[in-house]
């Protein structure tokens, strides 16, 4: 098998430096060498967005990106969106909603979810929809999903206004 | 005010809830947004192995031979595995709670012996030094097989020529046991009433034949376990369990170790829904822990949860149901096949006893058969059974009314199941709630909202699961600081820890958040039955009602030496404990109970032998596309009986996901086998559940009338709303395009042929 290679990475804000072998995933990376299990492996083919990482400032599937590519890139995970000890306010709604059974998708949705809000911070339901539409959710029919987004929405606006 | 520990079992009547009813943000929650939850992927213990599972290419097979020897010789490679490494199987049945298990037949599914029965059966398997190396074993090890014919579809595998799966299955045809091998394991019958009576004294009789595919559970989390067989013989196993105590007893059972030799640590599970009861990875893991001398940790792929684990059967059926002019609904005959998979004991008694579990019927008759196919023996899919029955009942109910000319709602209303109506299997309902639900749904803005426009229809299904009690246990101990850790041993898959802490809670007058809920481990706590049968919040929330009554009780003694009064002149009202003037709070008398004196710790254990009995209608409005056969829904309402819905949040968050699952599995989802018994779409990218984007919001309303066997009224709510999409949306189908659709999935090929051909 080929030789493990040195790999450096910006991964929530600090520099990282990995060996990892040339077939491994980010998303097995981050999991097992890191220790940052909170990306999930739903599928490992990029179906379920369980994995979903921010890499360069784009929501990806993990499972789908060699450990090797992040040579130099800028990775964020779910374990980075609370700050100082408090949970962000997608976090928040997510909970005051009950946007969650099981948990398991929750971390992919919230990477997802944060970078649509920062992205289109006034997207419709529909936009919600069709950007959350690479995550698999089987427990929750998405209502309350979608509408912790939106609540998430009103409440950035009202922080903003006051 | 309370001066004595009312019985359990009954109903209190109490409106005036302090914590029951309200929408408090669940203990867990934390955990789960920050990525910290510790789910069986993300365990991991020193000097741990990774393992894999060789599966079947072939759907039917005879095992000539297994060469690991090659594998064994790689490098990295620890322990090689297959069936010969089992202890002898015995052909006995063990009871695991909800339902029991043959465990020759357990055993043969975990890993075959001489006989592959299904692609994706497992074969044998490899611990190595890292998962790649373990995958790379696989390769290496050489088996040789006899290829047989294989059979997938549940009628051609009844046929007297169909190729047997196994020779030692016999008909037990309601008691009298088969000649010969054959694939109908059971056949059984229910009747009521006489039918040809029933039959001959209606003035309409409709009859419709009904096929439904093998659909998948479809939880996002695949099955993982983590084993360490330990030199004093101990086995810890760290699993994806509904069931701690069940997964220990199967696989105690299948290693032929004491289960108290077993422990059984559930971590956080990622979806189950009756699929995560019987045990794949656990006992595999094990063995190779035992042959390795090594933690293992063995997680499926997702082509292997859907090849190797339990779908949902499969069906034919053929259902005939007649009425009266003046609607009344009075005989219904049903002629049901479910395939069970590779092995016996699918869902075919409770699709019996729910087919015609809605409806008021002087006569009905009932025929189930369970039936051998090759694929991967069928599990539990939540109300296992029930939704392929509704489908077929909800259509013809229908096209009754239609064909009276009666508003939907008010013919099943006219014959809807009420308190004392006796079903087809000879159960007697006690207070239900199904008209209510009904009532509900014909007041509700959606019913009384206009539909308009081409190609759009409305449509309304209902549906039924029993809901079971069984057993559970907690334990609970009042800190110095006034808070309570609760321990219980239900497996928390949505929401649970805190829907039991809540009525532990309002029993004892605290918050909510007041208590620390902790699902633990199978040596920490009392026995508990499975996360299953929506039976959780009723069963271990009586269990947690108990508890924080015997905490009550001990409070009370404490506080009566403290004013040295008798117990009984101490008064409880909302967690506060008075006597003649003195009085305490929870916390104060916690605080000083904690000082002084034996610490305060209580428990319960409850096995309610009584079902909850749980009824949901479902209204959808469809667009149906007529160049594309494709369905939209518009708009979506799931009406329920909770009993009383202990979180609101939760209660609706199990209707909307239900009733999302019922409409991917009406739609779209289906295991596609090609001719050979190769399943093609064994990926969630072509197996195609439903994403966001395909459903709108879900609207909910909750119905409460109280269930008489729990203090606060509790039904379970899980199961009822996966069974009205199928036949909701199949009329609102109907209702957009003239077409009865009588086959699921209503994808759109099928539809779209069968508007073009009108």
């Amino acid at each position: 098998m080929a030789k493990k290679q040195v790999v450096t990475s910006n991964i929530n804000g600090e520099e990282v430096e990995f060996l990892c072998k040339p077939q491994q995933s980010l998303l097995e990376v981050l999991r097992d060498e890191l220790d940052l299990t909170g990306a999930k492996e739903g599928c490992n083919n990029g179906n379920c967005g369980a994995c979903t990482v921010m890499l360069d400032g784009h929501p990806v599937n993990s499972c789908l990106v060699l450990a090797v590519e992040a040579e130099g890139a800028e990775i964020t995970t779910v374990e980075s969106i609370s700050q100082g000890g408090e949970l962000h306010p997608l976090q928040q709604c997510f909970l005051e909603d009950a946007a969650l059974q099981c948990g398991i998708c929750t971390p992919g949705f919230l990477v997802a979810a944060k970078a649509l809000l920062e992205k289109n911070p006034d997207a419709t339901e529909h936009e919600i929809r069709f950007n959350l539409a690479n995550n698999l959710c089987r427990c929750t029919g998405y209502d309350k999903i979608v509408k912790a987004v939106q609540d998430c929405q009103t409440r950035t606006k009202e922080a903003v206004s006051q | 005010m309370s001066t004595e520990t009312p019985k359990a079992e009954v109903y209190l009547g109490k409106t005036d809830y302090k914590v029951i009813g309200t929408r408090p943000i669940r203990h867990d929650g934390a955990d789960k947004v920050t990525g910290k939850a510790i789910y069986t992927a993300d365990f991991k213990l020193p000097g741990m192995l990774h393992g894999a599972i060789l599966r079947s290419p072939h759907p039917h097979a005879n095992i000539k031979s297994i060469d690991t020897s090659a594998a064994e010789a790689m490098d990295g490679v620890m322990a090689v595995i297959t069936a010969a490494d089992m202890p002898g199987l015995k052909d006995k049945n063990a009871s695991l709670g909800e339902g029991s298990v043959n465990l020759l037949d357990l055993g043969s599914n975990v890993l075959a012996h001489g006989k592959v029965l299904y692609r994706g059966h497992a074969v044998a398997a490899v611990a190595a030094k890292s998962v790649h190396i373990a995958q790379e074993a696989l390769k290496h090890i050489v088996v040789e097989y006899e290829e047989l014919p294989a059979v997938t579809w549940v009628l051609d595998a009844m046929k007297d020529d169909a190729p047997i799966l196994l020779d030692r299955v016999r008909t037990d045809d309601m008691g009298e046991m088969s000649e010969s091998p054959t694939n109908i394991s059971k056949h059984i019958r229910f009747e009521k009433g006489n039918i040809e009576d029933g039959f001959s004294q209606c003035d309409i009789v409709i009859e419709k034949e009904f096929r439904t595919e093998t659909v998948h559970q479809g939880y996002i989390e695949p099955h993982a376990s983590v084993a360490s067989w330990n030199e004093d013989g101990h086995l810890k196993i760290w699993t994806a369990t509904q069931g701690s105590f069940t997964a220990r007893q199967q696989t105690a059972e299948l290693l032929e170790l004491p289960v108290s030799k077993v422990t059984v640590t559930p971590c956080e599970i990622g979806g189950g829904f009756g699929g995560k009861i019987a045990v794949y990875t656990q006992p595999v893991a094990a063995m190779l822990s035992q042959k390795s001398g090594r933690p293992v940790k063995v997680t499926m792929q997702r082509n292997e949860v859907f090849e190797g684990t339990g779908p949902t059967p499969g069906s034919y059926m053929k259902v005939k149901i007649g009425a009266t002019n003046d609607g009344k609904l009075v005989a219904g005959e049903a002629w049901l096949a479910y395939d069970a998979g590779a092995f016996p004991g699918g869902v075919i008694g409770p699709g019996c006893m729910c087919v015609f579990s809605c409806y008021e019927f002087e006569h009905a008759k009932v025929d189930g058969y369970d039936v051998l196919v090759n694929k991967p023996k069928t599990q539990a899919y939540r109300a296992p059974g029930s939704t392929h029955v509704a489908f077929a009942v909800e259509t013809i109910v229908d096209e009754i009314a239609e064909k009276l000319e009666m508003d939907p709602i008010d013919f099943r209303l006219q014959n809807a199941a009420k308190e004392g109506t006796v079903r087809v299997d000879g159960l007697k309902y006690p207070r239900i709630g199904l008209i209510e639900t009904l009532e509900a749904l014909k007041n509700s803005d959606h019913y009384q909202s206009k539909l308009e426009g081409p190609n759009k229809g409305r449509g309304l299904g209902c549906g039924f699961w029993f809901n079971i009690g069984l057993k559970s246990s907690v334990t609970a101990t009042v800190n110095s600081d006034g808070m309570v850790s609760l321990i219980e041993g239900s497996t928390d898959i949505g929401g649970t820890r805190t829907s039991i802490a809540m009525q532990f809670a309002e029993t004892l007058g605290i918050p909510a958040e007041d208590v620390i809920p902790k699902v633990a481990d199978t040596d920490s706590i009392g026995y508990t039955d499975v996360t299953g049968g929506s039976r959780v919040t009723f069963s271990t929330g009586l269990a947690a009602y108990k508890c924080a009554l015997d905490i009550q009780d001990q409070l009370r003694a404490r506080a009566a030496d403290l004013w040295e009064c008798e117990p009984e002149n101490v008064t409880i009202e909302e967690g506060v404990y008075s006597h003649n003037g003195d009085s305490m709070t929870f916390k104060e008398l916690a605080d000083k109970a904690c000082k002084v004196g034996d610490p305060v710790a209580g428990s319960a254990t409850v096995s309610p032998d009584c079902f909850t009995n749980g009824f949901a209608a479902h209204l959808a409005d469809v667009e149906v596309d007529p160049e594309t056969g494709k369905v939209t829904i518009l708009r979506y309402t799931a009406v329920q009986d909770a009993g009383k819905a202990i979180h609101p949040s939760y209660v609706e968050g199990q209707m909307q996901g239900g009733a999302v699952q019922g409409i991917g599995w009406t739609l779209n989802e289906e295991y596609f086998y090609d001719d050979k018994g190769t399943m093609k779409n064994a990926s969630f990218l072509d197996y195609r559940m439903p994403t966001c984007l395909d459903v709108p919001m879900i609207e909910t309303i909750i119905v409460e009338v109280p269930n008489p066997d729990h203090p606060y009224g509790v039904r379970g709510v899980g199961e009822p709303p996966i069974c009205p999409p199928p036949g909701a949306i199949a009329n609102a189908i109907y209702h957009a395009t003239g077409q009865r659709m009588t086959e699921l999935p209503i994808s759109p090929p099928k539809l779209w042929k069968a508007i073009s051909e009108k």
